[in-house]
C-alpha cells in the first residue's frame, strides 16, 4: 500500500480534465478489451484500466481520465473517486523508479528506518519528493507482505528483499 | 528464509520445493487435480460440503469463520448467477503466507476454486489480488492459461458438464479492500468501502448475487480435504481447529518463514525457542503479536513456561488470537510504545474514511501518539488514547475499528510501563 506522499494535490486542487482524450494503439485497445471481456459490468474493469493508462502514461492524467470515462460510460466524477481512494494510482507524475519502501512494524523492527534513510541520502530526497531529474520518486509505505524477508522495498512491481544498505547500492546502480 | 512444515506432513507447502513447481505437469506428478475428479465423478454439491463441514476447515484469513458453514448459507434456489471469490488482498501486516502459495503453487489455488465453485454452482470466480502483487497475478494468469488448455477450467471440464471460468483481478493499494464486502465493492469498479451486513455476501454479494469469498489458504486446503476425507483432515488438528495452519514468522528470530502447523501445535515457546531457532543475537524476547497487527500483543512471561497451544481456542485462552497467523516476534530493545504507534499510523493510513468513528478516531489516535512521543504528552493521555479506541471499537462500520483499537488497548494494559516512562520523564 503505497502511502499518501505522491498523491497530495488532488484532493485539494481542482483538475482541469480539458477536451484532450488519450489514444491508444490497437494492441492497447485489444488488451483492454481482454480485461472488459472478464466482467458483466464494464465498471469492474476500472482498476486494472487504470493501471495500462498509467503505464502508457505516467501516471492518470487528465487525457487518461476522459479517455476511462468515455471508455467505461461513466462521469470524469465516477473515475476520480475511484482513482483518489487507492494509493497505488497515481494522479500526479512519480518517478521512472519509484522507491517505495515498507515502514510497517516487521520492516521497522528490522531497520527499514536505516533503508529510507540511506535512499534519502543517496538521492538528495526526501520521503514523497521526486529527483529533479524525473528518475527517483521515494516514498514510505505500509505492509507489503515481506515481512519475512524485512526489511525490503518496492521499485514499480519489483521486489526487492533482506536489504543492507551495500545491496540498495547494488539495486540503485543496476536500474537501466 | 524458511518455507515447510514442523510437526506434521507438509500438506499446503506439500509442492513448494519441487523445480517447476507451479508448472501443470508438475502439479499433476504429485497429485494435482485428483480431487477435483474424484469430485466430478460422483460427488454431489452436497457431499463436497459436507466434508469441508466436517473438516472443521475455519477461514483463514483473519475471522476464523467455519468454511463449510459459509458455503451452506448460500441459497440452493436463487435464479441469480453465483460467484467464488479468492481474497488474495493479503495486507495484514506480519502476513505473507499466501503469497508463498500463489507464487509456488498456483494450480493448488485453482484447484481449490474449481471444487468450491462445483459446490457452489458457481460458473464465475475471480481472484482478487492486491495490486502490489503484480508478479503473483502474472503468475495465476500462466497458470490459468496452463489449466484452461489443458480443459480443466473454461467449459465442459474435465469432459463433464460442469463449467467453470476463473479471473484475475487486481487491487491497487488498500488494506480494507481484505474486508469481504470491500473487496467485493472494489470488484465492482468503486471506491472500496465496506457494505452493511446483513445481507451477507453468501445471499447478495458480487453484482448483488450470491457470492462466497475466501482467504487463499482457505481455498488452498480444499483439494486435501476432499482427498484425505473430511474427517481425516480435522484429526490433523484438534476437534474445532481442523487441518494444519500457515504461520507467517517475522521480527526478532532467527529463522523467519512460513510455517505450517498441525492446529493445536503445542507449543508457542517450543515454536519460537526451538523452530524457529530462537531470538536473533541471543536477545531476550518481549513480546509477541501471534496473528497479524489486529490481535492483542502478548507479554513474553504470557507465552514462556505457560505451555500455550496454536490454535484458535488456545490462543483465545492465552489472551489473545490466531487471525491471519502473522507471527512478530520482537525482543527486548522494542519499544511497545513505539510498536504500537507505527502500527496505529497503519490504521490511520488504512482507514477508508467510510464511517466517522475509524476514521476520526484513527486520526486522533495518531495525534497523541505523535505528542506524547515528541515528549508533550500528558498524564491523562494514555486515558486519552483509551477513551479513543472505545468509542471506535465496536462502533466502527466494519472491523477495521475494532482492529486499530485492540492493538492499543492491548499494549497499554500489558505494557504499561513502556507508556509510563513517555509521561513521567518525558522522554521522547
Amino acid at each position: 500500500m503505497s502511502a499518501n506522499l505522491v498523491k497530495i494535490g488532488p484532493l485539494s486542487q481542482p483538475v482541469d480534465i480539458g477536451d484532450e482524450i488519450a489514444q491508444f494503439s490497437p494492441e492497447i485497445e485489444a488488451e483492454i478489451d481482454q480485461h472488459l471481456a472478464k466482467y458483466p459490468v464494464p465498471r469492474s474493469a476500472i482498476l486494472p484500466l487504470m493501471f495500462i493508462v498509467q503505464r502508457e502514461r505516467g501516471y492518470l492524467d487528465p487525457p487518461g481520465v476522459a479517455y476511462l470515462a468515455k471508455r467505461l460510460a461513466l462521469r470524469f466524477t465516477d473515475i476520480w473517486e475511484v482513482a483518489t481512494f487507492y494509493s497505488m494510482i497515481y494522479t500526479e507524475p512519480v518517478g521512472k523508479y519509484h522507491i517505495q519502501v515498507c515502514r510497517t512494524l516487521s520492516c521497522k523492527i528490522r531497520g527499514a528506518g536505516k533503508i529510507t534513510e540511506h535512499c534519502s541520502q543517496k538521492l538528495g530526497i526526501k520521503p514523497g519528493e521526486t529527483t529533479a531529474d524525473g528518475r527517483f520518486s521515494l516514498s514510505e509505505v505500509e505492509c507489503l507482505g515481506s515481512c519475512g524477508t524485512a526489511p525490503m522495498f518496492q521499485i514499480n512491481f519489483d521486489y526487492h528483499e533482506d536489504l543492507t544498505p551495500a545491496k540498495v547500492d547494488q539495486i540503485l546502480a543496476s536500474l537501466p | 528464509m524458511f518455507i515447510g512444515a514442523i510437526g506434521c506432513e507438509p500438506l499446503q507447502l506439500a509442492r513448494v520445493h519441487l523445480e517447476n513447481s507451479r508448472s501443470l505437469d508438475v502439479y499433476r506428478q504429485h497429485g494435482g487435480y485428483e480431487a477435483l475428479k474424484k469430485v466430478l465423478n460422483g460427488m454431489s454439491a452436497d457431499d463436497v460440503i459436507n466434508e469441508v463441514k466436517k473438516s472443521a476447515l475455519r477461514g483463514r484469513g483473519g475471522a476464523g469463520f467455519p468454511t463449510g458453514m459459509k458455503w451452506s448459507f448460500v441459497p440452493k434456489d436463487s435464479p441469480k448467477p453465483k460467484y467464488v471469490v479468492c481474497n488474495a488482498d493479503e495486507s495484514e501486516p506480519g502476513t505473507f503466507k499466501d503469497r508463498y502459495l500463489l507464487e509456488r503453487d498456483p494450480h493448488l489455488l485453482i484447484e481449490g476454486m474449481l471444487i468450491a465453485a462445483y459446490a457452489l454452482a458457481s460458473k464465475t470466480c475471480y481472484i482478487y489480488t492486491r495490486g502490489e502483487y503484480r508478479y503473483l497475478i502474472d503468475i495465476m494468469d500462466q497458470a490459468l492459461a496452463e489449466a484452461r488448455a489443458a480443459g480443466l477450467v473454461g467449459a465442459n471440464i474435465l469432459g463433464t458438464n460442469f463449467s467453470c471460468e476463473i479471473y484475475t483481478h487486481t487491487g491497487a493499494g488498500a488494506y480494507i479492500c481484505g474486508e469481504e464486502t470491500a473487496l467485493l465493492s472494489s470488484l465492482e469498479g468503486m471506491r472500496g468501502h465496506p457494505r452493511m451486513k446483513p445481507p451477507f455476501p453468501a445471499v447478495s454479494g458480487l453484482y448483488a448475487s450470491p457470492t462466497v469469498v475466501n482467504n487463499v489458504e482457505t481455498l488452498t486446503a480444499v483439494p486435501d480435504i476432499i482427498k484425505m476425507g473430511g474427517e481425516a483432515y480435522q484429526k490433523l488438528g484438534t476437534e474445532k481447529s481442523g487441518g494444519t495452519k500457515l504461520w507467517s514468522v517475522s521480527g526478532h528470530v532467527n529463522r523467519p518463514g512460513v510455517y505450517e502447523l498441525p492446529m493445536g501445535y503445542d507449543d508457542m515457546e517450543k515454536f519460537i525457542m526451538e523452530d524457529c531457532q530462537g531470538m536473533l543475537d541471543g536477545k531476550k524476547l518481549k513480546a509477541v503479536i501471534p496473528g497479524g497487527s489486529s490481535v492483542y500483543i502478548m507479554r513474553a512471561d504470557q507465552i514462556i513456561g505457560k505451555d500455550v497451544r496454536m490454535d484458535y481456542e488456545g490462543l483465545v485462552a492465552a489472551g489473545s488470537s490466531v487471525g491471519s497467523g502473522g507471527f512478530i516476534v520482537m525482543d527486548e530493545t522494542v519499544d511497545v510504545f513505539e510498536s504500537t504507534k507505527n502500527l496505529t499510523e497503519f490504521y490511520k493510513h488504512e482507514s477508508c474514511g467510510w464511517c466517522t468513528p475509524c476514521r476520526e478516531g484513527t486520526d486522533w489516535l495518531v495525534k497523541v501518539f505523535k505528542r506524547v512521543a515528541d515528549g508533550a504528552g500528558r498524564l491523562e493521555d494514555v486515558q486519552l488514547m483509551l477513551d479513543l479506541c472505545d468509542n471506535i471499537e465496536g462502533k466502527s462500520f466494519c472491523p477495521l475499528g475494532d482492529a486499530a483499537s485492540w492493538p492499543i488497548q492491548s499494549a497499554i494494559k500489558r505494557f504499561p510501563e513502556d507508556f509510563k516512562k513517555r509521561l513521567v520523564n518525558g522522554e521522547s
